[in-house]
């Protein structure tokens, strides 16, 4: 941005017009070349390999909503990761979660974030949350071109909402459409896996503590039938990141409360090795 | 044909440096102040909505007086500034004596630009290190100068009486409470010597709270904690007894709020 500047180093006037609360439409009118959709990609014959980013699901429960990703990311049968954090803060009342390409993943989120802090900050109050679902959705669909190489990013998003005093879940689609889940979620390629998971575990009533377990199991079975996901690694003490938004605002469940929980699901399985049963009718 | 007048530069200048002072002078001030945990702002500001003491960046905050127009420009554009340099290099990289430079060399091209009118602004711009000695705090006169301060500093209206107040009464390590009502009782003075009580109603308080564990410093007091802080130290300054931190126990209730609230 410096050589952007004038020679005198003032402010160019694109930083005093008035205008747009939006980073990303300044960013599109003052240095579109920072804009991830705004790269051109040359051809290519097969999918270009990167680290992929796999599963993550979602809950909602009286009082918030969860939302818990794992910790692997893969490039073609290598495990790339072992540790990627793949669920962020979005800003205080809301977090998001990614399938997909790890690197632009990575960069839209740090966008995303970047967006709805700098609105607040224009603004002098928060985007509401179907205009921060809505803002994803925008951003999703200007990486159109590189998913259509292969190069897809698919995010998971949760919010708590003020107005209406309740955790709500945003899936989207690789074109950008935005679908609102009821109770629960799952994105990446375990999420077949995951959502047969939390369609018999999910109820409405849950507390926090339990839709954590809920979560926990979904990404257990996640990875018992999807190679690409990871299940918690006890040995290297690396367990699902699991963050709860509540009308007091995004928090991170701490190691140790994961791990208590991650530990007892996995003594579970050491008696029903597939998981809770639910009854037949 | 008539003959342009000739202006001598000394004239031009004194004359457009003039009018960006009246300019400010009209306008009610804000004061800026270190206390033991941070950075407090304390402007008069009767609006509830216009804002003249805002967020820039994680540690960073802005205060202004004058044209309303003209400064709420020039925070967007350290907002711009600031959120773009964040993202093109790392959030650490985003520092006050940056931004204040950029804000100088913008004052500083207008004010002495023949086909521009100066601002009639005067800026402040603040940063909250992890030490009370890491603080900056950078005043930003209508001409395009900078000012490092410590402690105190008061722009607008009647700065020289309210700055002159603050630096007699204004020490290391003030408790909140202290700063604010510092703070507050020196925008009651106005350059007639004259005296008044400023309420809590009358103003907005924001501070760079460098205990607040989110990444973002700033938060904006409501009028009810104001209220209550003022309370607290007349309270005590009346019954003679010196409250030493009566305050440390309110700050942390509106930890969880956002820097908007």
């Amino acid at each position: 941005m410096e050589a952007k500047a004038s020679g005198t180093g003032r402010l160019p006037a694109a930083f005093l017009t008035p205008g747009s609360s939006s980073f990303v439409d300044f960013l599109a009118a003052h240095d579109p070349g920072q804009l991830p959709g705004n790269r051109e990609l040359p051809r290519v014959e097969r999918a270009v390999e990167a680290p992929h980013g796999t599963t993550i699901v979602s809950a909602a429960y009286p009082g918030g909503v969860l939302l818990a990703g794992d910790r692997r990311a893969t490039m073609g049968n290598v495990i790339a990761q072992r540790d990627i954090e793949k669920v962020f803060p979005a800003d205080e009342h809301s977090a998001v979660g990614i399938a997909g390409t790890a690197g632009l993943a990575v960069e839209m989120v740090k966008l995303f974030q970047l967006e709805l802090e700098h609105f607040e900050k224009v603004e002098g109050s928060q985007l509401s949350l179907e205009g921060k679902a809505n803002r994803l959705s925008t951003m999703i669909r200007g990486n159109l071109g590189m998913a259509m190489q292969g190069l897809a990013v698919i995010p998971l998003f949760a919010g708590f909402d003020l107005d209406r005093e309740k955790g709500r879940i945003f899936s989207y689609d690789v074109t950008g459409g935005r679908t609102e889940e009821s109770g629960f979620a799952a994105v990446g390629s375990g999420s077949v896996f995951a959502r047969g998971s939390l369609k018999k575990l999910y109820r409405e009533d849950l507390t926090e503590e339990q839709a954590a377990t809920v979560v926990l199991q979904a990404l257990y079975d996640a990875a018992d039938d999807d190679s690409a996901t990871g299940g918690p690694d006890l040995t290297r003490r690396i367990y699902p990141i699991v963050v709860a938004i509540t009308e007091d605002g995004f928090r991170r469940l701490a190691e140790d409360e994961v791990s208590g929980l991650a530990q007892a699901v996995y003594d579970g399985r050491l008696q029903l090795p597939d998981g809770p049963q639910a009854p037949l009718s | 044909m008539t003959t342009p007048f000739y202006v001598s530069p000394q004239q031009a200048m004194a004359d457009r440096a003039e009018y960006a002072r009246k300019g400010i002078a009209r306008g009610r001030s804000v004061v800026v102040l270190q206390y033991a945990d941070g950075i407090v702002f304390v402007a008069e500001n009767p609006s509830r909505a216009l804002h003249k003491v805002s967020e820039i960046y994680d540690r960073i905050a802005f205060a202004a007086v004058g044209k309303y127009n003209e400064f709420e420009n020039l925070r967007i554009g350290g907002v711009r500034y600031a959120d773009l340099r964040g993202y093109t290099y790392d959030r650490e990289d985003v520092t006050a004596r940056g931004l204040a430079n950029v804000y100088a060399q913008t004052l500083g091209t207008i004010f002495s630009a023949n086909t521009e009118k100066p601002y009639e602004v005067e800026l402040i711009v603040a940063e909250v290190g992890p030490a009370p000695e890491d603080d900056q705090i950078y005043r930003l006169p209508h001409d395009g100068s900078i000012v490092d301060e410590h402690g105190s500093v008061a722009v607008g209206g009647s700065s020289d009486q309210i700055g002159s107040y603050m630096d007699q009464r204004h020490r290391e390590g003030m408790s909140l409470g202290e700063a604010l009502k510092l703070g507050a009782d020196a925008l009651g003075r106005d350059s007639n010597g004259g005296e008044r009580t400023v309420t809590a109603e009358q103003l907005e308080v924001a501070l760079l709270d460098r205990t607040r564990p989110q990444q973002r410093k700033f938060k904006r007091m409501t009028q009810r904690q104001v209220a209550r802080l003022l309370e607290e130290q007349r309270g005590s300054a009346e019954s003679g007894s010196e409250g030493a931190e009566p305050s440390s126990g309110d700050e942390g209730e509106s930890e969880g709020d956002g820097a908007e609230s």
